[in-house]
């Protein structure tokens, strides 16, 4: 964000308004960052509603951060119980909800925020996988976005602790083992997160403490990283073509427009409204989005006796649970649980090599071939079984089909209830999870892609 | 700048500085860490408990809070004590040779008196407590085949009567036994050995 040399600093029309500009200018980038950034960041012509995610995310970052200051005003995290026997933490939470003026709008405001925030994100990086958003030069772009993604996972996990209900203290309870899965440091580190010998007090309070000030900050870092990435590159199309091969006179690529006022105002400014009021139409009227936003079972207070009969995590964890709970075999000398560790952080790190393993001659998917559009879409099908059998119950069976009792007692096992078993499902759609980007490589590099044109096709 | 000749007496004073200070903010770094550990208030909470067993009617399971944790007595019956027969060779590790015990328990009842499991109900697989199965047979939602035991609502792992787990299943090894005594034959001491043993 430096000083552009580049951009005259502003000169004053003489009116009041222009002498201060031209005072803050000359003490300040105001002018060239706004130029740099809005009015002369050329972007391609040819965006479409696939590019409306990125700014929408900024938004609902916006969201959170404001409704997470209004509830930390009320909102206490104290995991002792209170003289009726409610832990502090719940019952502030309560408290808020029933008797805050306004406080059950903030509150639902910042939990369905979270859910809007991972299904923008999601379809944000599916943009990126769709149009090869991640391809050189923009490997860096990617690489921040994966790591705002895993922020993003670490705030919404801690986050969920706070309220203190049974679905919080336990999925707690179960993501901070999986570090003591890890060979020789696992149980210390787990205990160093902890605090505790079982997730207490002392751990809401830390996770109370990332949550509102560490993550968001490392967050925020990694929004800007990301955009001046962009902004240094310049951004992607729907054709995956480069449009800075052709410049007018004034170096300004032909197939583009200023970002500022096209897609401010054009483009990102309707798509806000739009889902503005999808988004306050799920707060307004079903918060709890059917219990995948907020989980029936948190509206119990934590019992560190008892495991709900059901527990699985927020929608948007569930299809790296699933590889977790896919894996249930031991192999070298380590036992399964390490490695399902190992597959639910290898499913989100693998793809921050994405640009390393496609070596495809297109970019977009609109010229790439029949190989890539059919492992893609059974990647995004797996993907979403996996997530839904992730809210599932282990021993899960496809439209009921599970294996009936023999009258002597014994299993009947009939192949339907082989093939339609959510576990071995899962563990199907986990193991072509890693084999789609592990042979990418290879199938990327023979896929049959149509001619790229020249310049971008939007008239 | 690969013309310009470099001040050796620079350069050196730079990298001593820098180590110096890299020293220091380890150190620094020491005191921030060592607070994330338990507190000595945490560590002094994991007083043994006592249970009164007394009233525990054959079949029935009872829960103390030992170091925050869920910790089951199970009054077992004969039938009981028997399916742990029956199922032994399905256990992943019947013999106990894995899994986290006292000496004492290291027996196929995992007891010191088979009549009473003692055993801390939180599955080895990722800290979850099971839910009671205990009854046999599909009456719990369980297969045709089952002798009763404890299943874990997470991830699904299996326990026996004696919280030993079955194979392939998440869980690595049977559920832990808390080192305990008998105080008497109606009272039981949760957190520490016996003197004697």
């Amino acid at each position: 964000m430096a000083a552009n040399s580049n951009y005259e600093k502003y000169q004053s029309d003489g009116t009041l308004l222009g002498n201060a500009l031209e005072w803050v200018d000359a003490r300040f980038p105001a002018t060239s960052m706004w130029k740099a950034h809005l009015s002369e960041y050329h972007a391609p012509k040819n965006f479409n509603f696939w590019y409306f995610f990125g700014s929408i995310a900024l938004v609902v970052l916006v969201i959170q951060i404001v409704t997470g200051i209004f509830l930390t005003m009320n909102y206490k995290p104290d995991g002792t119980l209170n003289a009726d026997g409610i832990p502090r933490a719940f019952a502030s939470v309560e408290y808020i909800m029933r008797e805050v003026a306004g406080g059950r709008f903030i509150r639902y405001f910042h939990s369905t925020g979270a859910s809007a925030f991972f299904i923008v994100v999601y379809l944000h990086m599916f943009r990126g996988m769709l149009y090869g958003s991640y391809r050189k030069p923009r490997e860096l772009i990617w690489i921040f976005g994966v790591l705002i993604f895993l922020c993003l996972m670490a705030e919404a996990f801690m986050g969920y602790l706070l309220p203190w209900g049974q679905m919080s203290y336990w999925g707690a309870q179960v993501i901070i083992n999986l570090f003591s899965a890890i060979p020789l440091v696992g149980p210390d580190l787990s205990l160093l997160i902890r605090g505790d010998y079982v997730v207490s007090d002392v751990t809401l309070n830390r996770f109370f403490a990332l949550h509102v000030i560490a993550v968001p900050l490392v967050l925020i870092g990694l929004v800007v990283a990301h955009i001046l990435a962009l902004h240094e590159v310049g951004s992607n199309n729907p054709d995956g073509v480069e449009i800075k091969k052709f410049k007018n006179d004034k170096g300004v690529p032909l197939d583009s427009v200023p970002f500022h006022p096209y897609y401010t105002i054009a483009h990102d400014l309707p798509a806000m409204v739009i889902f503005l009021i999808v988004f306050c139409a799920v707060v307004f009227f079903a918060p709890e989005g059917g219990g995948y936003f907020l989980e029936y079972n948190n509206f119990l207070p934590a019992d560190p006796m008892k495991t709900p009969e059901h527990i699985a995590p927020v929608w948007y964890f569930t299809p790296f649970y699933s590889m977790l709970r896919a894996m249930v075999w031991n192999f070298f000398w380590l036992e399964a649980k390490f490695w399902g560790v190992v597959a639910m952080g290898g499913g989100v790190v693998i793809l921050a090599f994405l640009p390393w393993l496609d070596r495809s001659p297109a970019k977009s998917i609109r010229y790439r071939g029949p190989i890539f559009k059919t492992l893609l879409a059974i990647f995004i099908v797996g993907f979403l079984i996996l997530g839904f059998l992730g809210t599932k119950a282990p021993g899960y069976y496809f439209f009921g089909y599970a294996p009936a009792a023999n009258p002597d007692g014994s299993t009947a096992f009939s192949p339907l209830n082989y093939l339609l078993s959510g576990d071995l499902i899962a563990q199907i759609f986990t193991v072509y999870y890693f084999l789609f980007f592990l042979t990418m490589p290879y199938w990327s590099k023979i896929d049959k892609c149509k001619p790229v044109p020249e310049r971008v096709t939007f008239k | 700048m690969s013309d310009q000749k470099i001040n050796n007496e620079r350069r050196n004073l730079i990298l001593a500085t820098s180590a110096a200070g890299g020293v220091a903010m380890a150190a620094t770094a020491v005191p921030f860490v060592a607070s994330l550990a338990p507190s000595e208030r945490a560590k002094a909470a994991g007083a043994p408990v006592v249970a009164d067993i007394g009233k525990l009617a054959p079949g029935e399971k009872m829960v103390v809070k030992w170091r925050g944790k869920p910790v089951w007595i199970l009054r077992r019956t004969p039938e009981m004590l028997a399916s742990l027969e029956k199922v032994a060779e399905k256990i992943s590790d019947p013999a106990s040779e894995k899994s986290e015990q006292p000496e004492y328990a290291r027996n196929t009842a995992r007891a010191i008196k088979d009549e009473y499991l003692v055993v801390v109900g939180i599955c080895t697989h990722l800290g979850c407590s099971p839910s009671d199965k205990i009854k046999p047979g599909a009456e719990e939602g369980m297969s045709a085949d089952w002798q009763g035991g404890f299943f874990c609502p997470c991830h699904g792992s299996q326990f026996d009567l004696a919280g030993r787990v079955f194979k392939s299943m998440p869980a690595p090894t049977n559920l832990e036994i808390p080192p305990y005594t008998y105080l008497s034959d109606t009272s039981i001491l949760i957190g520490e050995d016996s003197k004697e043993a």
